[in-house]
Parts: C-alpha cells; structure tokens; sequence
C-alpha cells in the first residue's frame, strides 16, 4: 500500500491554506496583544480584529458591526437559536428543518424539552425544504425559523432568497447554516433577507476553532456565554487572534480564486457520472448548480457505508458515511432517512467532498479502488439478489 | 478505532462465501439496524464439517462472522451450540463498545443455523 493521501473530506474539515499559516504566525509570537487592553499590544491586536472582521462582512455584503467571532459554526448555531429565544420568551415556536447538522438539531430539541413547539419541514427527494409547509406552519408565535443553506451531507443549496422572503412577509427572524455553502455559492445577506448566518473558517481552508455569527443590526441577542464583554457584550472570552486573522485570510483566498470552484464543480460532476456507473447506486441530492460545487453522495445498494470507508480508507482514500455503523449512537443518516424512509439507502452512503487540492488523478484512483471495494463487499452481501 | 486482527479478517475473510449445498442456513438481522448475517453449514457425523457466512454490515460485523466461522468448524454440534460472543471477541481483540452487539450477531446466526439443521432432523 503506497502511502500517498487523498483527502476526500473537506466537507469535515480542510487542510490549512500555507498562506492561511503564514499569515497567523506572527500573532502568536509577535503579535501577541490581547483586542481589550489599552497599550500598544492591545490596540495593534483590536485594529487586525477589526480589520479581518470587515474582511468577512464584505464577503456576505453586511456591515462590520453585524459580525461577531466565535469558536466556530457550531457556537454560532448554538448562539444563534438560544441566544433569540433567551431574547423573547413569549414566543415559543421554531421552524427548522429535517437536514438540519446535529448542532441546530440538538439545539432545538432541548427547547423542545423546555417547552416549545418545533416544527420540522420536510424535504423533497432531492433534499429541498417544502416552502408552502413552511408558509403554513408560521404563527404569531414563532420566533425563528432555521435552514440550512448548503446541506453537510448531501450537498443541497436551499433557496434562501425565497425562505428570506417569506419570512420577512410573516415578521419572523430568519436564520441560515452558511458553514458549508460560504465562498462555494453566492451569499448576499441583504438580498437574501437573512437575519442571522453561521460561518466557519475549517471548512474553507481555514484554521479550526474560530468561526462567525451575522447578526442584522436591530437584532437583540442574549448572550449565552457571559464574561468580560468582549464582542459587543455579546460573546464573552479573549478574542482567538490567530484564528480570525486565518480565518479573513482564507475567506480573501477564496474570494480570489473564483476559478477554483468552476475547476472543482467540473471534478464533481465528473466524479458523480463515474460512480453512477456501478451498479446499483443512487446519488443523494440534486445535480447542477443548486448542489455544493465539491459534494458527492451516493448509496451503494447491498453493502454497508462503513465497510466502503474503511476499505477505502486502507487504500490511502479519506471519505466519510451516514452509516449507523460509524456513529456514536448506531442511528442511520437522518439526512438520507428525511429524503427516503430507506434504511439501505442511509446505510450504504458515501460522501466525497474535493478541495482545490484534488486532482484528477486523485478521482481516478478513487474511482479504480471504489469499484473493487463494492466488488469485493457485494461478493459476500446476502442483499446483492437485488442488482439482478 | 479497529485492532490489527479485526482489519485482518475484514481485508481478507477467509469463510466468506456463499454455500450452495448448505446443509442448513442460519439469518439474523434486518437492514433497519445495518446488519444481516447469514451462515451456512454442513454436517457430518454431527460435526459442522464446513461453514462459510454472508454478511452485509460494517467492519466488526465481516470480521466477526469470519472468527466466528474459525471457531466452529471443526467442531460438533454440541460444543458449537456453546460458542458465545465472549469467544468471538477473545479471537478478534479489542471491538469499539457499540460493536459489540456485532459479534452477539454471529453468535445467533450460528444458533439459528444449527437449530434450522436439527428441526430437518426431527
């Protein structure tokens, strides 16, 4: 086994850009200040701050002040749901959606536990959020609705625009999970009529452990972590320096490399028709542009997600699955389940998500060790009758 | 998150394959929970003479049809009938907690196999 990595999972995390690591270096060794002190360290600290928080209100068309930092997407979920309905206790009732990352999800059934209603919309075959529920299910009462923009698993881009404008018609907050969607797909927080959005900096070649919450100006939040006050009273602790200046370089090399996403979109679809060339597969989610331009999900009938990963993964090949098998609590994709109550279907998926990093030559010998991975599972499978 | 002998056995199962001429058949599980283990044996002189297993599910489930099949070859139907899971494990090393219902599997398709082969002989 040669000991070459092909890194198919950028939808978990990225490797860091050289440039991002470049450019933190120095604040952790030189540039050291922490933002709140008043001598010089603190106020070159408080001036990159602010310099790499208008670096990502620019990227989304919002104002400086709309942007807070925080440890990453799922605190801003967290700060984001809890931190309105802390706000306003008098309304009791959130609309989110089956797809939902387990952040939101999780977060939403504690308030369930606490005594609100949560409705969650269905999704369509292809993963997309039925909006004429969603107009329905909206009451005096409820605070929030929550959507993911570009879903974690199967790559679905949401039509914010129109869950936005709704919204914004019934009076009610609107937040959206960019985690996966920013720099892939245009966001535009004004246009879309968002009122909060995640973001995170691992996802997009960034360093782990810093991530950002747009709030609309006017929005109140109650802070969910309490300490000195920094982020405008709403999110206490000594602000992650190093991080949020990776985190504004990534989002600039993004933002430079537009070309980068056509190259990789081109992979995707390439990728995609090669697996659907093997029997008895299925892809997960829509094709074209209303899929995140490096996701890849596909259900092998007959054979079990976390076998393919591990059989692959000893190969030198890095991708993931909504196996139960692979999770803590042995529960198949909810991903998959909301699109198809089909437990074969959520078992046997496999997610490749490619980077700028992947090459060609990467799918093609994923392609090569993918076919003989399912060969030799389907072998042994006593569900394989199926194929024939 | 997988010992040495577990990656073994699912790269390179030595008793997975269909048997035709099985002499009875044993199946446990369901897709719902991600796992089915068929196992097949024959007998001779009420001794499993052969066995080999199919099994759709994940990585500690393959490998532990596969010890399980190591075990009970060879031996006879009485002393097969005592296998426990315990057994699957002590041949595999150490399996993730949540795995272990994996080899609990193993066990009842054997069970199902040799209760199925007894019934014919009533």
């Amino acid at each position: 086994m040669s000991s070459k990595i092909i890194y198919l999972d950028n939808a978990a995390t990225t490797k860091v850009d050289d440039k991002v690591i470049k450019e933190m270096l120095p604040f952790f060794s030189e540039r050291y200040g922490n933002a709140s002190s008043i001598h010089k360290k603190g106020i070159e600290a408080k001036e990159t701050l602010e310099k790499s928080r208008k670096i990502i209100a620019d990227s989304i068309n919002a104002l400086p002040e709309e942007i807070l930092f925080t440890s990453g997407g799922t605190e801003s979920n967290n700060l984001a749901i809890k931190g309105l309905a802390l706000q306003d206790l008098n309304k009791k009732h959130i609309i989110t959606t089956k797809i939902e990352h387990d952040c939101i999800l999780n977060t939403c059934k504690l308030l369930e536990q606490q005594g609100y209603k949560i409705t969650y919309l269905d999704v369509d075959e292809k993963g997309f959020a039925d909006l004429n529920q969603l107009k329905n299910s909206i009451t005096t009462n409820t605070l929030l609705v929550s959507v993911i923009h570009g879903n974690n698993e199967i790559g679905t881009i949401q039509d914010i625009e129109s869950i936005g404008k709704i919204c914004q018609e019934k009076n009610v907050y609107f937040h959206t999970d960019a985690c996966q969607s920013y720099t892939k797909t245009e966001i535009d927080v004004k246009k879309q009529n968002i009122s909060l959005m995640s973001l995170n900096a691992h996802k997009i070649h960034g360093p782990k452990g810093v991530g950002a919450l747009f709030i609309k100006k006017g929005i109140k939040l109650t802070p969910i972590q309490h300490g000195g006050g920094q982020e405008k009273n709403k999110r206490s602790g000594t602000e992650n320096i190093p991080g949020i200046v990776g985190f504004a370089k990534s989002v600039v090399i993004a933002q430079k490399n537009k070309k980068s996403i056509k190259e990789i979109t081109k992979m995707r679809d390439y990728l995609i028709n090669k697996i659907l060339e093997i029997k008895g597969t299925q892809l997960n989610g829509p094709l074209g542009t209303k899929r995140i331009c490096n996701n890849v999900n596909v259900s092998f009938s007959g054979i079990e997600g976390e076998s393919i990963v591990i059989m692959l993964s000893e190969k030198g090949i890095c991708v993931s699955t909504g196996s139960a098998c692979s999770s803590k609590n042995l529960d198949p994709s909810h991903v998959i389940m909301a699109l198809e109550n089909n437990s074969e279907r959520a078992h046997g998926s496999i997610r490749f998500t490619i980077s700028k990093y992947t090459k060609k030559s990467d799918i093609d010998y994923t392609i090569k060790e993918l076919n003989s991975a399912v060969n030799r599972l389907r072998k042994f499978s006593p569900l394989t009758h199926k194929l024939n | 998150m997988y010992s040495k002998k577990v990656m073994q056995r699912f790269t390179k199962p030595k008793f997975a394959k269909e048997m035709k001429d099985a002499d009875a058949i044993g199946e446990v599980g369901n897709v719902k929970c991600g796992d089915i283990m068929r196992v097949y044996i024959k007998v001779k002189n009420k001794k499993i003479s052969d066995i080999s297993f199919m099994t759709y599910g994940c990585v500690a489930a393959i490998a532990s049809s596969d010890y399980l099949c190591e075990i009970a070859k060879n031996k006879t139907l009485e002393q097969a009938k005592k296998i426990t899971s315990k057994d699957v494990i002590k041949k595999m090393g150490d399996v993730p907690i949540i795995k272990i219902h994996c080899s609990v599997l193993a066990q009842d398709a054997l069970k199902k196999a040799i209760e199925q082969y007894e019934s014919k002989l009533k």
